[in-house]
């Protein structure tokens, strides 16, 4: 999915024509019968790559049939609003390889028998949708997008929809709502969007990632993809390293291989000199890994029974002068931020473990915030509508936990623990 | 309020009673009308052309006043309420005037970690502009903290109008980019 990215021209349909192999899935993939295009993806085992890794081509076998009765209207949606601080590698798709997200759209819309895909692009991306449009267009003039493609007599487009700054819109029928217009405000599930999505109509979600793996897939044929990785957790995946490591970046990767060979072998480690103390291991909403668990195989199950979550693939490293108490309350003031506010729980218990972190950081911290605090993610988590008040208490509880000497300091002693320094902008900490 | 909360930004929800500030202008113009009326006739429903026509908005307007809702509603032939609902609910609708050029530092933990906190202070101290204040006396300049921009790899990242600018290494950098604003060399960043 990397392959070309940097190069400022790879984007170009000829490029991608000419020297990846572009569209040859999509050709094969129609000349098969759909339900076989997903016997294809659901042999390749692929699970999503937006986060909570759910198997693709069972998702795809959700899509509703036509009966007698009724012939559907189904939708695919491209989920394109990354915003999770530490994930940045939908970004690198979109601006290097959009046609081969736009091939997976079009395998994934045979697949389903949709008649319309749409790309939901975080609003901060307004810089890369008009190289997005340019792309499709080019797809469109090649006979690939439009009326009948290839002479199938199926009809398909895409048309690109531009979000507004939420990261709730990530969530699938947050991002349904948007997309038809309205505050992105979650659903109440069910119904799931397979039967009832946007507009009202069964609607696929699928992440930037998983929808560019499917052209590969049934290029190389889906039993050939599934011996990428590990059993259960098959095929490569784009992990986004940033923080305290000497070459930050994205690497393309199987699932399977360690946490320490991608941040000391390949991001070169350190990259102030002092050791490596923490890691989020798969976007802000992981739970934190301290050393004794830099060897866990970078796979969504093994990283789960280790006590986190593979979840976006987005590697935040912190080094040991990093203050946990500033960085706590920095991913937490996140999650405050983009609450919707629909449920009390994330919308009232978000702004409150900010409020005690807030008091903590400036020296305010009272005895007994530290059992406060902990007792907070409980009550906030699986207690909403969707996801985010439980991506809170992910780095909220294990940070906690695994650093509460750096808590208690900051309430004994109303500052951080000597040897960190501070990664909050002054100007903001005094305004509070 | 008997917490302490973060100083307020250009994508504040309004306060209890905050009126919406004026903008210069009453109506879209009709080519806009126009363009939210074509957008939203590429959706299955009218209502979808929401965003899009409140970006339209936006860029005429410069910012969206309630003024700006309306014509919004009525080129979209939505109820007014749903608009404003719209317009309250997304961070990137601004509710307030902006600088010409408006500096979005993401000072998120992957930013953070490598000086973003540093990077806002010099833009603070280059252009004069604080976050929250909306912009300098002479219109050019405002700052604002977001939470992230999706360039974790090669923070620290700075998105000035629609231009993304990251790995800021040295001061070099920042003096040129504000170099470039000054000299108005910056047509690509939309402004």
């Amino acid at each position: 999915m990397l392959r070309g990215a940097g190069d400022l021209d790879n984007w170009h349909l000829k490029v991608y024509e000419g020297r990846w192999e572009g569209y040859q899935g999509m050709k094969k993939a129609l000349k098969m019968e759909p339900t076989a295009v997903t016997a294809e993806v659901k042999a390749s085992d692929i699970r999503g790559r937006g986060g909570a890794g759910f198997r693709t081509g069972l998702k795809w076998s959700f899509m509703p049939k036509d009966t007698p009765e009724r012939k559907h209207t189904r939708y695919l949606v491209c989920n394109g609003d990354e915003g999770e601080p530490g994930t940045f590698k939908d970004r690198a798709i979109l601006e290097y390889n959009p046609h081969q997200l736009i091939e997976g759209m079009i395998i994934g819309g045979w697949a389903m028998q949709c008649r319309m895909g749409f790309i939901y692009l975080r609003g901060e991306f307004s810089w890369l949708i008009d190289k997005l449009e340019a792309a499709i267009q080019e797809a469109r003039d090649a006979g690939y997008l439009g009326r009948n493609i290839l002479g199938t007599g199926w009809d398909f487009d895409i048309l690109t929809y531009r979000g507004a700054g939420a990261y709730i819109c990530g969530e699938e029928t947050a991002l349904l709502n948007s997309l038809e217009g309205r505050r992105g405000e979650p659903r109440v599930k069910p119904p799931f969007p397979a039967s009832v999505g946007a507009f009202g109509q069964p609607t696929t979600v699928n992440n930037v990632e998983t929808l560019a793996a499917v052209a590969p897939i049934l290029r190389m044929g889906g039993a050939e993809y599934a011996k990428l990785g590990t059993p259960g957790n098959t095929g490569t995946r784009i992990y986004g390293v940033s923080g305290h490591v000497k070459r930050p970046g994205l690497y393309e990767l199987p699932l399977g291989l360690p946490l320490e060979f991608l941040m000391n072998d390949l991001a070169g480690g350190s990259s102030t000199g002092a050791k490596i103390k923490a890691v989020i291991p798969g976007g802000s909403s992981a739970p934190v890994f301290t050393a004794k668990d830099f060897d866990c195989p970078l796979d969504f199950d093994t990283v789960r029974a280790r006590g986190s979550m593979a979840g976006s693939g987005g590697l935040i490293v912190m080094d040991e002068r990093t203050c946990m108490v500033q960085a706590t309350l920095r991913l937490i003031k996140f999650y405050a931020h983009e609450s919707c506010g629909q449920c009390t729980p994330c919308r009232e218990g978000c702004n409150w473990m900010e409020m005690i972190l807030h008091r903590l950081e400036h020296g305010q911290g009272r005895p007994d915030d530290l059992d406060l605090l902990a007792s907070l993610p409980p009550r906030i988590n699986m207690r909403t509508l969707c996801p985010l008040g439980d991506a809170a208490c992910g780095p909220m509880e294990s940070m906690l936990q695994k650093f509460r000497d750096e808590f208690e300091y900051h309430v004994q002693h109303k500052t951080c623990m000597p040897g960190t320094r501070s990664i909050l902008p002054a100007a903001a900490l005094a305004a509070h | 309020m008997n917490h302490p909360l973060p100083p307020e930004t250009s994508d504040a929800p309004l306060a209890p009673g905050e009126r919406l500030p004026k903008a210069k202008r009453e109506k879209l113009s009709p080519e806009s009308v126009a363009k939210i009326q074509e957008i939203a006739a590429r959706f299955p429903d009218k209502l979808a052309g929401t965003l899009p026509a409140l970006y339209i908005a936006q860029k005429e307007f410069g910012f969206l006043s309630l003024g700006a809702m309306k014509e919004v509603a009525a080129a979209l032939g939505v109820p007014e309420g749903h608009v404003f609902g719209v317009a309250t609910f997304y961070t990137m609708f601004r509710k307030r005037p902006v600088g010409r050029y408006h500096f979005e530092v993401c000072t998120n933990l992957s930013c953070a970690l490598n000086g973003a906190a540093e990077l806002l202070q010099k833009v603070i101290d280059r252009t004069g502009a604080r976050p929250g204040e909306g912009p300098t006396a002479d219109g050019m300049w405002s700052v604002e903290e977001v939470e992230c921009l999706a360039s974790c790899g090669s923070g620290p990242c700075i998105q000035i109008n629609h231009g993304v600018f990251d790995e800021f290494v040295d001061e070099a950098k920042l003096e040129a980019i504000i170099d470039a604003c000054r000299r108005g060399e910056t047509a690509a960043w939309g402004e």
